[in-house]
């Protein structure tokens, strides 16, 4: 397994969480405790045998040690590379930038992250003036408006010699649009005054909130279960109805009522027993619950204990809902990588698609997926095909072989011959100097 | 080319207004207030300039001018569209179906004037 230069900071910390000694732990794994100690202070590169004798005897795996917490720092630094303008980050040190300056690469991509939220901010306000239909028609409103008062007071101050009549009915329009307006200014402030104060606590990314949401339950959510108690349940709405954000509420309730009815015919503790019975396979668990198999994709992403990621995304290949696993990194924004299963299932409704995959990186990892697309026909034979497709990621060992290699997306990408590439990635641009 | 202009717009004050500009400077001016009727008002009365509203009641001055630009008896009339200021998408999708020019309200009587004249080829 490739290792990065921080594996063995996180083999000390393992040993130093577990309370060990060095020598110890370097006479079990069968190395010298002089090896362990330039080992920890990553100043020797660590094999892959070394590795999974030490993932042995500190009881975890050699992949958690070989990629921690900083690969998702690492994954942000370099989607903030991407995103630079003239600068040329060193992307071949971000590793080191990292072990060094740990709080410094923190700082960066949490301005990023910061940074993606206020781009996303402003994004929203665009789309709110061009769609927002009480915002537009009221603007066009008060537009129109000024447009008679600025005609009709031009033509009352411009012309000498105007007929009485024609004066008068100037003259009363005039004090009528100056009515209007001002009711018209009125009800437009209030409107933004009570709108903007909703919409800014979680304007940048209702789903995102939504899956943190998620994420802090450790997805799980018993309440949902038959046979919990109504209040359980009441609560755990009340608790979603706190989110920041108007939309990640509206999310929320939709993905509550929908896992509720998930949880109905797919009740947990009939999933767990029948997934050690027939494994984690979608379509025969479906089979045995007369459930929708999306619906067992949802229902396996909030199984207990399991270390799996699920994507589902709709038509148009958006992710509408993301657990993500260790190792798998799924884009913050835009598109991810054209090569998932994913897509080949959206391709192929009612046609499972099975793959082993490897996600590149520095430490690129495997995984076998499972995916699956069905159309939804919500409107019948008059309504529009829609359709959803869901891919489970399940860990492999280390030293599977014979895997499709994937990405996160493009632009943070390092394979340079990938047939799917729809951009250039930062990492070859870094390399060719670009 | 004629001097009859025809003004499709929902808002009586600025048809009043127009309609007082373009009278004093000799131009014959009818008006309509909805977009329903706008085609077959333009196919009976035969303008020889449309002053357009965006947003109108029933059909939309976008919907109007594509069923204009559609029809070889109308594809060349001159077309004057009235778009609200902020409202970029409305401005790209006019000039995309063929509007012939644009202004964006709140505009100057000098200006709307200038572009009637110019679209009559006065």
């Amino acid at each position: 397994m490739p290792v990065s230069a921080l594996t063995g900071g996180r083999v000390r910390e393992r040993r130093l969480a577990l309370g060990q000694r060095q020598a110890d732990v370097a006479r079990a794994a069968g190395i010298s405790a002089s090896y362990l100690n330039l080992i920890e202070h990553n100043r020797r590169r660590i094999g892959p045998g070394v590795l999974a004798r030490l993932a042995d005897v500190l009881g975890t795996e050699a992949a958690a040690l070989a990629q921690g917490a900083e690969g998702i720092l690492a994954t942000d630094l370099r989607d903030a590379a991407a995103g630079a303008a003239g600068a040329r980050p060193e992307l071949e040190r971000i590793e080191d930038f990292i072990g060094r300056f740990p709080g410094w690469a923190e700082l960066l991509a949490g301005q990023h992250r910061r940074l993606g939220h206020l781009e996303r901010s402003v994004e929203a306000l665009s789309d709110r003036m061009a769609h927002d239909p009480h915002l537009s028609a009221a603007l066009h409103e008060v537009l129109s408006v000024v447009s008679a008062v600025r005609s009709t007071a031009a033509i009352l101050a411009e012309t000498e010699e105007i007929d009485p009549s024609w004066r008068a009915r100037f003259h009363a329009n005039l004090h009528a649009d100056a009515e209007r307006l001002a009711t018209g200014a009125e009800a437009l402030v209030a409107y933004l005054d009570v709108s903007g104060e909703e919409q800014e606590p979680g304007i940048a990314a209702p789903q995102e909130e939504l899956e943190a949401w998620l994420a802090g339950h450790n997805w799980t959510l018993a309440a949902l279960e038959p046979g919990a108690s109504p209040e359980a349940r009441a609560a755990l709405l009340a608790e979603a109805g706190g989110l920041a954000s108007g939309a990640a509420r509206q999310l929320a309730r939709d993905w509550l009522a929908e896992a509720a009815k998930d949880a109905a015919a797919v009740p947990m503790t009939g999933l767990v027993d029948a997934a050690a019975r027939v494994g984690l396979d979608p379509v025969l668990l479906a089979q045995r619950f007369g459930a929708d198999v999306i619906a067992v994709f949802r229902r396996l992403a909030l199984m207990p204990g399991t270390k799996l990621g699920v994507v589902i995304c709709d038509a148009s290949g958006t992710m509408i809902f993301r657990k993500p696993v260790e190792g798998f990194a799924l884009p913050r924004f835009g598109a991810a990588c054209p090569l998932w299963p994913l897509y080949t299932a959206l391709g192929r409704p009612m046609t499972p698609v099975q793959a082993e995959v490897e996600m590149s990186g520095r430490s690129p990892q495997r995984f076998r997926t499972l995916a699956f697309c069905r159309p939804r026909l919500t409107g019948g034979f008059a309504g529009p095909q829609l359709a959803e497709a869901a891919m489970l990621i399940l860990p492999l060992p280390p030293g599977t072989t014979g895997t499709l290699g994937v990405g996160t997306s493009c632009r943070i990408c390092p394979r340079p011959a990938c047939p799917a590439r729809r951009e250039p990635s930062i990492l070859s641009e870094s390399q060719t100097g670009a | 080319m004629g001097n009859h202009v025809l003004v499709i717009e929902d808002e009586p004050n600025i048809v009043e207004a127009i309609r007082f500009i373009l009278m004093r400077d000799g131009w014959d001016v009818s008006t309509l207030s909805d977009g329903d009727r706008a085609e077959d008002t333009i196919r009976s009365c035969r303008p020889d300039v449309v002053i357009l509203d965006v947003m109108l009641p029933g059909r939309s001055g976008l919907e109007i001018l594509a069923a204009l630009r559609a029809d070889a008896a109308t594809r060349s009339l001159p077309v004057l569209m009235l778009t609200a200021k902020g409202q970029g998408r409305d401005r790209a999708e006019a000039e995309r179906i063929g509007a012939s020019r644009f202004m964006s309200k709140p505009f100057s009587n000098t200006e709307i004037l200038a572009s009637v004249r110019a679209l009559a080829g006065v």
